[in-house]
């Protein structure tokens, strides 16, 4: 049965980590992520978890401590935002190739600097070659139900990876809204036990983690993650699957709002979706034929799959809330170019860097950029595809 | 029953196999195994291990040198990690997933440079918070595995490949971080330097304590490094004994505050016998240096009386 | 046995490069470091214990019975310092790798 309430998103996330209840969370305060080990440290001292709450001295042991609980057999949770991944940098990477199904909630915030404690997806976006598996969250009810799928995604055998649920800072952590509740058992249910095959505290089989791997071993052991990583996507629309036939909230790779019959369209990531589809409805009843691809799995990518839903369009938009600053490009727009030209699919886009720093999004700036759209479905004329929205003195030069 | 080496030996499996690839003679598997055997046979551990000699040298892919089970992750975070996986056990017991009637314990290797210098911070987390597990630092005085650079273990005047002794600058120009007493400050259960003396008494009793006292421990054990020091391989115990007997090195515990000083030499040699047999003090010992000498004498002096003087304070 | 090595294929590796086998580093071989190699004296030997713990490379086996054995030539990378302790002369260090 599902449970009406209404929760920020930070609230939303400890509440699935409350009825995950995992063994071991290790966190350390960084705004806009530190109400969810505050929340959840209220569950630990009052008893409504098992889990032993590890409040460290900073992000990167953090990460660490989340790394020697999953490989000692426990399942383990962290959350953090921007310079606190930053800080974890190291313990990323390690945490994917030890093949640790752990689960972090990364809040969206601009890395430093200068410092800036409002949203962006840069520090996501520094991240997303760790071998991560990393999904997307439009709001609080995504950020949920994600945190709900991901363990099982990533404990699967065919995976065995970590799992990072992003959603935006403050737009979605600090804002109330309507969520659809899952019961405890039901959650409990859904999630299941964890019984990893090899772990430290196993005395029947004292293992040994984390090795010098040398030339003849490290390029398999990679690759070895690469494969994972591409299993993960049939896992990923698996365990989506029974999500849907348990809660009705039906999740894919990604979500296409009126996409079918658009002409033109634009692709993001997490809340600016939201904004969106607002512009999307409001070009629609005057005749504008627009639409939406939101991207949820955002590691690994659905490369095929983007192409193919794109493939029908005019012009594409993919709007990017980070700036690679590589003189190229954002990297979700690296990527959709990317999937679509290996697919053959000679579509005009163009990317717009929006949203740095918190830079307020509003639905007249996403018509702006339909607005530019119709005019390159047009044309088919791009001058300049990196482009920027929002920002004052107009297109960077 | 009263510590017998040779009981121990013979009784308690090496837990800290051959087949090892660290350099002949060094110093830290010889404390590393020695720490191990101090486990109650019946007892699984779970190892963490601060990327440096050690860890590259006993697990380089397919190989293991640990009988227990054992994590690396890198080079600042043992203290992390190992929290983790003790906070994993702290859980899982508590749950019922594991049999009740068997333990396991915790316990970190760092080098210097993993310990004093870029894992402090990890380290001071991890004792602060009190998990039951012991941090053993082996301190050889310098970034060995990287090729023997200075760090802040380093002793003053010592040439290492990032404070080498030029015409200049006559090696390290500070003094040597003191490590123990970081950790007594953090008023832990049980802190101690040891080093390997036979009959390894000191070791072992230090270890056993580290381990079975609840809560965290810390021990820093001084770690000779042949190729680093510069003396012959054979020459390990000879350095140890003259580290403790110079005072160099002062073996002592601290329980609950308590100092307790658990060597004190029948006489207390000159420094230059500790300084003398290594190439890395070489310089000290040339005609208009003897400066060098007296102020290194003065400062080992100036501590091993602070040791003493905590020793009758503390038991007053 | 470890069955690993580099020429195993890629999905016979363990994922991570975890190791299952705690303790195989003894399938290692370190004996061919040796430059200088000791030689155990029996008939000098007290059985004293000090030589014991002091070898990096765990290559002194000691019985249950508390005494020492000939050295285990396998690992023994010949560093000398279980020469340089005993006060018997019952470990005597000669040049290359055998004695």
């Amino acid at each position: 049965m599902s449970i009406r309430e209404r929760l920020s998103g930070n609230e939303a996330v400890a509440t699935a980590m409350k009825q995950i209840n995992p063994d071991v969370v290790a966190a350390f305060p960084i705004t806009p992520s530190t109400e969810i080990p505050q929340y959840f440290s209220t569950f630990v001292a009052n008893g409504s978890v098992d889990t032993e709450f590890v409040a460290v001295e900073s992000e990167h042991s953090a990460m660490s401590a989340c790394i020697g609980a999953q490989a000692a057999g426990a399942r383990a949770m962290t959350a953090t935002s921007a310079n606190g991944l930053s800080l974890m940098w190291e313990m990323i990477y390690i945490a994917s190739s030890l093949r640790l199904p752990m689960v972090m909630n990364l809040v969206n915030r601009a890395v430093s600097g200068p410092l800036n404690i409002h949203n962006d997806h840069s520090d996501a976006m520094g991240v997303r070659d760790s071998g991560w598996i990393m999904l997307f969250s439009e709001n609080n009810q995504e950020a949920y139900d994600n945190n709900l799928m991901a363990h099982r995604i990533a404990e699967h055998k065919d995976v065995q990876l970590p799992v990072m649920i992003c959603q935006d800072g403050f737009i979605t952590s600090h804002s109330i809204e309507n969520i659809e509740l899952e019961d405890d058992e039901t959650v409990k249910k859904f999630v299941g036990e964890y019984h990893p095959e090899h772990y430290l505290l196993n005395r029947k089989e004292p293992i040994a983690v984390g090795p010098l791997d040398l030339q003849g071993y490290l390029f398999e052991h990679k690759t070895q993650q690469a494969n994972a990583m591409r299993n993960a996507k049939k896992v990923i629309e698996e365990v989506s699957k029974d999500f849907e036939k348990l809660t009705g909230r039906k999740y894919s790779f990604f979500e296409e709002y009126k996409l079918d019959d658009a002409e033109i369209a634009i692709v993001c990531m997490n809340s600016t979706a939201g904004t969106t589809k607002f512009v999307v409805d409001e070009l629609r009843s005057k005749g504008v034929k627009a639409g939406l691809l939101k991207i949820r799995m955002f590691r690994p990518f659905p490369t095929v799959e983007v192409a193919k839903a794109l493939s029908h369009l005019k012009a594409v938009a993919v709007l990017d809330k980070s700036d690679s600053l590589n003189g190229a490009g954002g990297a979700l727009y690296e990527d959709v170019v990317s999937s679509m030209y290996v697919a053959g699919n000679n579509v005009p886009m163009v990317n717009y860097v929006y949203g740095i720093g918190g830079r307020d999004t509003k639905s007249d700036d996403i018509e702006s950029v339909y607005t530019d759209l119709q005019e390159i479905a047009k044309t088919g004329k791009i001058d300049n595809p990196y482009r920027y929205l929002g920002l004052r003195k107009g297109d960077a030069k | 029953m009263p510590y017998n080496l040779k009981e121990v030996v013979a009784n308690k499996p090496s837990r800290f196999t051959a087949g090892h690839r660290m350099c002949a003679g060094c110093g830290a598997p010889v404390v590393g195994r020695m720490v191990l055997r101090a486990l109650k046979e019946e007892d699984h551990a779970v190892i963490a291990n601060a990327t440096g000699c050690m860890e590259v040298s006993t697990f380089i892919y397919p190989y293991s040198a640990w009988t227990d089970s054992f994590i690396h992750t890198a080079f600042e975070c043992a203290g992390a990690t190992l929290s983790g996986a003790e906070a994993a056990y702290v859980s899982l017991k508590k749950q019922g997933k594991l049999p009740e009637d068997e333990h396991t314990k915790f316990i970190a290797f760092g080098g210097d440079g993993g310990t004093y210098d870029i894992g402090i911070q990890s380290l001071s987390g991890a004792m602060e918070r009190g998990h039951d597990m012991v941090y053993v630092c082996y301190d050889n005085g310098a970034y060995m595995n990287t090729g023997i650079q200075r760090s802040s273990a380093t002793p003053k005047f010592a040439d290492t490949t990032t404070s080498p002794a030029g015409k200049v600058i006559p090696g390290k120009m500070q003094s040597r971080k003191d490590l123990t007493e970081i950790m007594v400050s953090h008023h832990l259960p049980y802190v101690a330097q040891t080093l390997a003396l036979n009959p390894f008494k000191d070791l072992y009793e230090k270890a056993e304590k580290a381990i079975y006292t609840k809560g965290p421990a810390f021990l820093n054990v001084m770690a000779p490094c042949p190729r680093g020091w510069g003396y012959a391989t054979d020459e390990l115990m000879q350095i140890n004994k003259l580290a403790a007997d110079t005072c160099y090195w002062p073996l002592y515990e601290v329980v609950d505050g308590k100092y307790h000083i658990t060597y004190k030499p029948a006489k207390k040699l000159p420094i230059e016998e500790f300084l003398k047999p290594q190439k890395r003090f070489r310089h000290m010992f040339k005609p208009g240096n003897e400066w060098m000498i007296e102020e290194f004498q003065k400062e080992v002096d100036r501590r091993w009386q602070d040791l003493l003087d905590l020793e009758e304070v503390t038991n007053k | 046995m470890t069955e690993i090595n580099s020429n195993t294929p890629m999905d016979d590796l363990t994922i991570g490069g975890n190791i299952y086998q705690a303790g195989n580093a003894r399938e290692f071989k370190t004996g061919d470091w040796r430059s200088s190699c000791p030689v155990f004296h029996e008939e000098k030997c007290k059985q004293c214990g000090l030589c014991f713990a002091v070898c990096p490379d765990d290559s002194i086996p000691v019985g249950k019975d508390q005494k020492r054995t000939d050295f285990n030539y396998d690992y023994c990378k010949g560093c000398g310092v279980c020469a340089k302790v005993c006060p018997f002369g019952a470990i005597e260090m000669k040049e290359g790798v055998n004695k």
